[in-house]
């Protein structure tokens, strides 16, 4: 964002659609440690506090009939409440707060990000792939608690000709450690590509002749974006409880 | 998007010199590290606020609407086993209402008819008897007015011959009278 006004008077028309993306210190200029506080500390803690206004406070008054803002909150608990205990299943409703915690986050983070000006914290990998790998160790770790070695029963296809079930068996584990991979990218390469190209739309506005064409492109990505906000929380939770259905259902593969 | 410079650029510097980014910044390690621990105490705090207060506060009030919709169900179910039982007695009351009403109508036109046969055959035995009196009485009559003609003729005739200058005797104009009052 900083980069456009200060950009090369040559040509007047240059778009930096990755400049979006750039982790400052929220003090003007310097090093970024791991504990400097940053737009990523920033957005992260608007997101908390989105969360905090919606689930706290406008639950205080515990009413048996909600306002409007506890009716949201109780539509979001009931939402993933239910989804927790249909994927996966009757044993999976402890991880709840886990889940509800995923969810939230990510979907604030997403939302926020829609805001111009603002930093998008989940369209960063390193992000991304954090929440990941949380939920890929935390169910294999489930897993093995719960069942123990048997947890591994499940790379063991059963139901297939005994020929193939070591072939399937390393099919089974690489696409299981691959999760956190699929897992990650997907919902930060949905973030990263969206708000790039509403960018360049944003920056061929400064054209006059395609200005029309490039604002409403810019709506129309938007839009997208949005509904893209909300499917990918949904996407990413929804594995989550996938997942964690191997690690607490029947092992039926 | 030129991701080369990124790689060539020494290690610590993922903006240049402008503040634009360099290739993507989803790639520089030089960040990673402060985006997981921030991503780290976001996610402890979320999960503090959402296990310990938010989440049990909002299934307590679910909870408690689902046991105060299940009850007032209950009691409207009550209240409408209630409402029939009502009704069922009322329709029966009403049923025994009618019968009895019909049964007190029927009564009082048997007694009325009673009466009122009682009376028609009272007043038909008046006029019948009041008729035949009548009758006798319009007979007399009748027959004493034909006396009176025949009296009021004779005189009549006597003192009309009389006048004329004629002498009837009594017999006479009495037998042509007769025949008169005859023809």
């Amino acid at each position: 964002m900083a980069a456009e006004s200060t950009a090369e008077g040559g040509s007047g028309f240059s778009i930096y659609p990755m400049d979006q993306f750039i982790v400052k210190p929220l003090s003007g200029d310097g090093p970024v440690h791991w504990y400097t506080p940053t737009n990523v500390t920033l957005w992260m803690g608007i997101a908390l506090l989105c969360i905090f206004a919606l689930f706290v406070l406008a639950t205080r008054h515990r009413g048996i009939i909600p306002t409007r803002l506890q009716s949201v909150a109780e539509v979001f608990y009931g939402f993933i409440h239910n989804m927790v205990e249909e994927v996966a299943g009757h044993d999976g409703v402890k991880y709840f707060p886990y889940v509800m915690t995923l969810f939230l986050f990510i979907l604030l983070s997403n939302l926020l990000g829609l805001l111009p000006m603002s930093f998008t914290t989940t369209s960063h990998v390193a992000v991304t792939a954090t929440l990941a790998l949380l939920v890929f160790f935390g169910v294999t770790l489930i897993g093995i608690a719960r069942k123990g070695l048997g947890f591994f029963s499940m790379f063991w296809v059963s139901s297939a000709p005994l020929a193939l079930r070591p072939v399937l068996a390393v099919i089974e584990i690489i696409s299981y450690i691959m999760r956190p991979v699929s897992h990650s990218i997907r919902l930060a390469g949905n973030l990263l590509a969206g708000h790039a190209v509403l960018k360049v739309f944003a920056g061929f506005a400064s054209m006059a002749i395609i200005s029309p064409l490039a604002i409403a492109g810019a709506v129309g990505i938007y839009a997208l974006e949005v509904l893209v906000a909300f499917v990918q929380a949904y996407v990413f939770t929804i594995l989550t409880c996938v997942y964690l259905k191997d690690a607490v259902g029947d092992a039926h593969h | 998007m030129a991701s080369e410079p990124y790689l060539e650029e020494a290690a610590g510097t993922c903006v240049n010199a402008n503040g634009g980014a360099i290739g993507m910044p989803q790639l520089c390690t030089d960040w990673m590290p402060n985006q997981i621990f921030w991503l780290a105490v976001a996610l402890v705090v979320l999960f503090v606020i959402l296990s310990r207060v938010a989440l049990p506060r909002i299934g307590a009030v679910l909870a408690e609407r689902k046991g105060t919709i299940t009850n007032d169900l209950a009691a409207a179910e009550e209240l409408k086993l209630k409402a029939v039982e009502a009704e069922k007695a009322y329709n029966e009351a009403l049923a025994t209402a009618r019968a009895e009403a019909a049964k007190i109508v029927a009564a009082a036109k048997a007694d009325i008819q009673k009466d009122l046969d009682v009376a028609t055959a009272k007043a038909d035995a008046e006029i019948s008897a009041r008729a035949t009196e009548s009758e006798a009485k319009i007979a007399e009559i009748r027959a004493g007015a034909e006396e009176a003609v025949q009296t009021v003729a004779k005189d009549t005739a006597k003192e009309l011959v009389a006048a004329l200058g004629g002498s009837a005797d009594a017999r006479s104009v009495t037998a042509a009278i007769n025949a008169r009052l005859k023809g």
